[in-house]
């Protein structure tokens, strides 16, 4: 799993790569909990790169968006792949998260002012 | 080994109401208009091909009951929910009442809907039956005595015509409990709950449930794959959706399908029983999870696949 984080105006900006899964679930977290902490704004991940998630991942993000939700910091999660949407739907996680088809689509709902910061990549 | 499952319901009995019944009968009458099912034959034929399970038939609403037939000459259950009120029916109907046999009964804990059968288990009332309860609960004796016990039941526990004996067990201990080996863990649960692992001529089933799994607790996940481990089957606590058991209903002491195809794919077990399921949930929807499930071992698969049922009531396994 590699994690990689980008400041866009507000809005922080993790992209997550690779498989998610018990060994490496803690990490995961904690990588998030660290991205959340260093902006007062939305938290958005993309997770196009992720092929696979397990329960130990989900719990991560369900840990880092109620962190979120208790600081009033919105939270997105953009970019599924077939498979993830599909995890996401069986485990209920889709009821849960705010679920967007891109990162930049999770910007302009969640984080407007910063869109252009974003376009200007 | 034969499993038999008497009941299957979580926390309280759920009869299928009139409507649900109606509803029933209305898609099956459409759904065969113009087939001319004009006899028992045709029509019975129609519901077993043509309509799913959800559809022709139900899951059932007793609370847990199952039974575990190896053979010998004494009769296994584990829990007394309402389920075993229609295999203490089964069960005399077979051998009538007058011939004393002996139950054994391993009981997961003593939540009610696990021990509500108990006042209603006739071979309680007949005299030359004997009843041997046991469990890793050490308040189980208090909880069946008390439930039997007035303002709430009319017949006092020392009233009951059987002979009934309470066996506490030991957890990771082995017992040799009617003709097959028992072992007992302890799962997370409000008032602690217990899980089964009982074993016989190299068949084994491990009863779990009343048990939550948290994910990130690989200690605690690798001990409970560790006890399923090559199990034959396993009959898990499924009740929430994931998401639910990890939110808003974390710490309410039960599991989703998500963990039971997980825990069973590191144990390396063979088959996977949702079990205990939620009573909100209709026919259609225990359906959806059960094909959920399905999808989702298929998506997470990695070594041979895990064979996966969804318990009714009815539901006889053979290992
Ligand atoms: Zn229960
Ligand atoms: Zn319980």
């Amino acid at each position: 799993m590699d994690l990689s984080e980008t400041g866009v105006g507000d809005a922080m900006l993790v992209a997550v790569s690779g498989r998610i899964d018990l060994s490496n679930a803690d990490s995961f977290r904690d990588g998030l909990s660290a991205a959340q902490a260093k902006t007062g704004g939305p938290l958005i991940l993309d997770l196009s790169g992720v092929d696979y998630i397990s329960s130990a991942g989900l719990r991560s993000l369900m840990i880092v968006f109620k962190a979120g939700k208790a600081a009033g910091k919105a939270f997105g999660i953009a970019g599924l792949q077939p498979l993830l949407v599909e995890i996401f739907t069986i485990s209920r996680f889709n009821q849960v998260f705010p679920l967007f088809g891109s990162a930049r689509e999770a910007i302009q709902k969640l984080a407007p002012d910063s869109l252009s910061a974003f376009d200007a990549r | 080994m034969q499993v038999t499952f008497w009941g299957t319901r979580g926390s309280l009995p759920t009869p299928l109401t009139g409507k649900a019944v109606r509803k029933k009968i209305v898609n099956a009458l459409v759904k065969g208009a113009g087939r001319n099912l004009d006899t028992p034959e045709k029509a019975e034929e129609f519901c077993s091909k043509e309509l799913s399970f959800a559809e022709g038939g139900t899951f059932g609403g007793n609370t847990s009951c199952v039974q575990v037939d190896v053979g010998g000459p004494d009769y296994l259950l584990c829990d007394l929910g309402s389920g075993a009120r229609e295999f203490a029916l089964a069960a005399i109907g077979r051998h009538g009442p007058g011939k004393p046999q002996t139950y054994h009964v391993l009981l997961s804990h003593v939540h009610w809907d696990h021990i509500m059968g108990f006042p209603f288990f006739i071979p309680c009332f007949i005299p030359g039956n004997r009843i041997v309860l046991y469990s890793c609960h050490d308040r189980m004796e208090q909880a069946i005595r008390g439930q039997n016990h007035e303002p709430c039941f009319p017949v006092e526990f020392e009233a009951l015509g059987a002979k009934i004996e309470f066996v506490k067990l030991e957890i990771n201990r082995e017992y040799q409990i009617a003709g097959t080996k028992v072992t007992g863990t302890p799962q997370l649960h409000g008032n602690a709950s217990y899980g089964y692992r009982i074993e016989k001529d190299g068949k084994v089933l491990v009863y779990t449930t009343d048990a939550e799994h948290k994910p990130e607790n690989k200690k605690e996940m690798d001990r409970a794959s560790a006890f399923f481990k090559d199990a034959d089957l396993v009959i898990f606590d499924a009740m929430y959706s994931f998401a639910e058991s990890v939110s808003i209903k974390e710490d309410w002491g039960h599991s989703s399908n998500i963990m039971g195809v997980e825990l069973c794919q590191m144990a390396g077990a063979k088959k996977l029983c949702l079990f205990h399921h939620e009573p909100v949930y209709d026919d259609q929807r225990l359906e959806g999870v059960y094909d959920e499930t399905l999808r989702f071992e298929e998506i997470t698969r990695s070594g041979p696949r895990l064979d996966i049922v969804i318990a009714y009531d009815g539901l006889i396994l053979e290992l």
